[in-house]
């Protein structure tokens, strides 16, 4: 599987991009993997404020309800509609169209502490 | 081998709309000897209800056949083992059941006077004894209606307590093979769920607890033994983590039924606990159904318990409201009775050593699977196990067969499935719980099924892949039910 390069990613299996001051996160291919069928995504609204580590919404799949949590902290300026009515999308395109949520970042350099797309497959390989 | 069951001719039901034809009923009352009343007059149309549309009408016998229909379909513990790891589904004797029929019980009333309801006081107070023997704690509430209520009742009487000392604090610790209720109860009762990751051995991590404990956490909630069926052996060591800078900790009673007898928990450092009365003391399981979930706390939590509080006089029992710091109701009345009876019931009729052979009986058939099917499945936890085992499904995945897959195999050998995919902290678990229930011989018999099935992984992969076959429904399409489920019928 393609993990891009320009993300980085967290061992709680998120992934995140930043473009100027908006960071969009999502959660990975390995990730999605692990959940199995995805049923239901629940995510904040725009305006919500998070602290790095923050649990900001949860995606259910037929096995599992897990929590997500922001890589990133600041203000949730955006969530993805496309999930409420299509949750598969999250097994499909994981890394793409289907993002969780926007934020303004509040501290660049929590962006750059995460780890890079070859660390994270060296972690996830460690770990299966 | 399939030995445990044959098919046999089921009869096929409709749902009930479908049978209802207009003006069937299934009653006759006699003429009218009163003149008759408008009760849109008497009342005010407001206070009249229209007919309900779609409302099935069909006769006594259609009714009696649908639910007698449906209910063969049905699996339950009185047909066989239900080996659902920490859900523990144990018989339920008919003694308790005999017991809550007692006329002076089953029709005593919530309102009748206290004079009047000295011996349902007597039977609450007994449970409430026997609970804080059992659990080594000082005093008990019996008002919350299952597990769940209990845990968020028990959080909430963290809290006060806190708050009481000027500081609610912020977090709460919970490790990563906690029940998913858990770290719910903790949100709902205002605070942060922190995660404690467990060691190799599926215990909590004591350095990392120590770690994370600080100023902020109000509690540790653990469950023990843990999901994985494992003792927390360093639960001393834990509690004192918590205890050195100011936490409480809690325990998830879930369970409960592989301590009873043997290890107290106010002994080895719990501050308060729920307890599931259907789990260990053998109450139906709740499954919507009226539950009771009864929170035991250390002395100095007992001042923030529910109200009312029960209080022995000198020569009677009375219910005390005058409880200035207690968190206040969290039920009606006085909890869900019927099965406070049910419960004590089951402990009278078990005494102490009774109790304790439960507890012995409920962790040697759990080992004994243990052991008769480690040659076929992956056990990714060694430490000695107590009341469940956790397999994963490591082996048979690499020939594209999954937890899930073998669960509904299961039940064309005659039983209901184990629980699947839990704890997460084990990859493809299948968590199986016989309880104290179980005889040897149908221990044996889902043994000898599970080895069939790990064969067949082998053998005829496609065969357990595409279970269940003996079912009246196949393989139902459990995504898209979850995606765009139908909740209801509609005309």
């Amino acid at each position: 599987m393609n993990y891009p390069e320009s993300y980085r990613y967290t061992k709680e299996h998120e992934w995140v991009s930043l473009a100027g001051d908006t960071a969009t996160v999502g959660i990975t291919f390995h990730a999605q993997e692990e959940l199995g069928d995805i049923v239901y995504v629940d995510l904040p609204k725009p305006g919500a404020q998070l602290a790095k580590g923050d649990s900001f919404g949860s995606v259910e799949s037929v096995k599992a309800v897990s929590d997500i949590y922001a890589p990133v902290g600041g203000e949730v300026l955006e969530a993805n509609e496309l999930l409420t009515s299509s949750p598969e999308k999250l097994n499909e395109d994981p890394h793409e169209a289907a993002w969780l949520i926007k934020i303004r970042v509040s501290d660049p350099n929590e962006f750059n502490n995460l780890l890079s797309a070859a660390d994270y497959q060296t972690y996830v390989g460690a770990e299966s | 081998m399939i030995r445990k069951v044959r098919s046999h001719l089921s009869q096929n039901e409709g749902l009930i709309f479908e049978q209802s034809s207009p003006g069937k009923i299934g009653y006759q009352l006699p003429p009218l000897d009163v003149p008759a009343v408008d009760p849109a007059e008497a009342l005010g149309a407001a206070q009249v209800r229209d007919g309900i549309e779609g409302f099935p009408e069909v006769s006594e016998v259609e009714v009696i056949r649908h639910f007698t229909r449906l209910s063969t379909w049905n699996y339950a513990i009185d047909l066989g083992m239900y080996p659902l790891g920490s859900c523990t589904m144990k018989y339920n004797p008919r003694i308790n059941e005999a017991v809550a029929r007692l006329e002076g019980l089953a029709w005593s009333h919530p309102y009748q006077p206290e004079s009047l309801s000295q011996g349902a006081m007597e039977v609450v107070a007994h449970l409430e004894d026997a609970l804080c023997e059992i659990t080594g704690l000082d005093a008990i509430t019996l008002q919350p209606a299952a597990g769940a209520h209990g845990e968020l009742t028990g959080i909430l009487l963290v809290r006060a307590l806190l708050e009481s000392q000027g500081n609610p604090r912020k977090r709460i610790l919970v490790p990563d093979s906690a029940h998913g209720t858990n770290p719910a109860t903790a949100g709902i009762a205002g605070y942060g769920v922190q995660n404690v990751r467990s060691n190799d051995q599926g215990m909590i991590d004591l350095e990392e607890l120590s770690r994370l404990m600080d100023d902020d956490v109000a509690a540790l909630m653990v469950t023990n033994p843990n999901t994985l069926g494992v003792f927390e052996e360093n639960i001393i060591r834990a509690t004192e983590i918590i205890h050195a800078k100011g936490g409480m900790v809690y325990m998830d009673g879930a369970n409960l039924n592989a301590l009873v007898g043997i290890a107290r928990p106010g002994d080895f450092g719990i501050d308060v606990m729920h307890i599931n009365l259907h789990k260990t003391f053998s109450t139906p399981h709740g499954g919507g159904g009226p539950g009771g979930g009864p929170v035991a706390v250390k002395k100095h939590l007992e001042p923030f318990l529910p109200v009312p509080r029960l209080k022995r006089l000198s020569d009677s029992l009375t219910w005390d409201y005058d409880v200035p710091q207690s968190i206040g109701k969290v039920r009606a009345f006085y909890g869900n009775f019927g099965v406070l009876v049910r419960a004590l019931a089951y402990i009278l009729a078990h005494g102490g050593p009774g109790l304790r052979n439960a507890t012995v009986d409920a962790v040697l058939n759990a080992n004994y699977i243990r052991h008769k099917l480690a040659p076929y499945f992956d056990l990714p936890y060694k430490r000695p196990n107590m009341h469940e085992v956790v397999f994963s499904d490591d082996r048979q995945a690499a020939k594209g067969v999954r937890t899930g897959d073998m669960a509904k195999r299961l039940i064309d050998y005659g039983f209901h499935p184990y629980t699947v995919s839990f704890p997460l902290i084990v990859h493809g678990a299948l968590m199986i719980e016989p309880t104290e229930t179980e005889s040897k011989q149908e221990l044996d018999l889902f043994i000898d099924a599970m080895i069939s099935i790990a064969k067949e992984v082998e053998e005829e992969t496609e065969k357990v892949t595409s279970a269940p076959h003996l079912t009246r429904t196949t393989r139902v399409d459990e995504v898209t039910a979850a995606r765009k489920p139908i909740v209801r019928w509609k005309p």
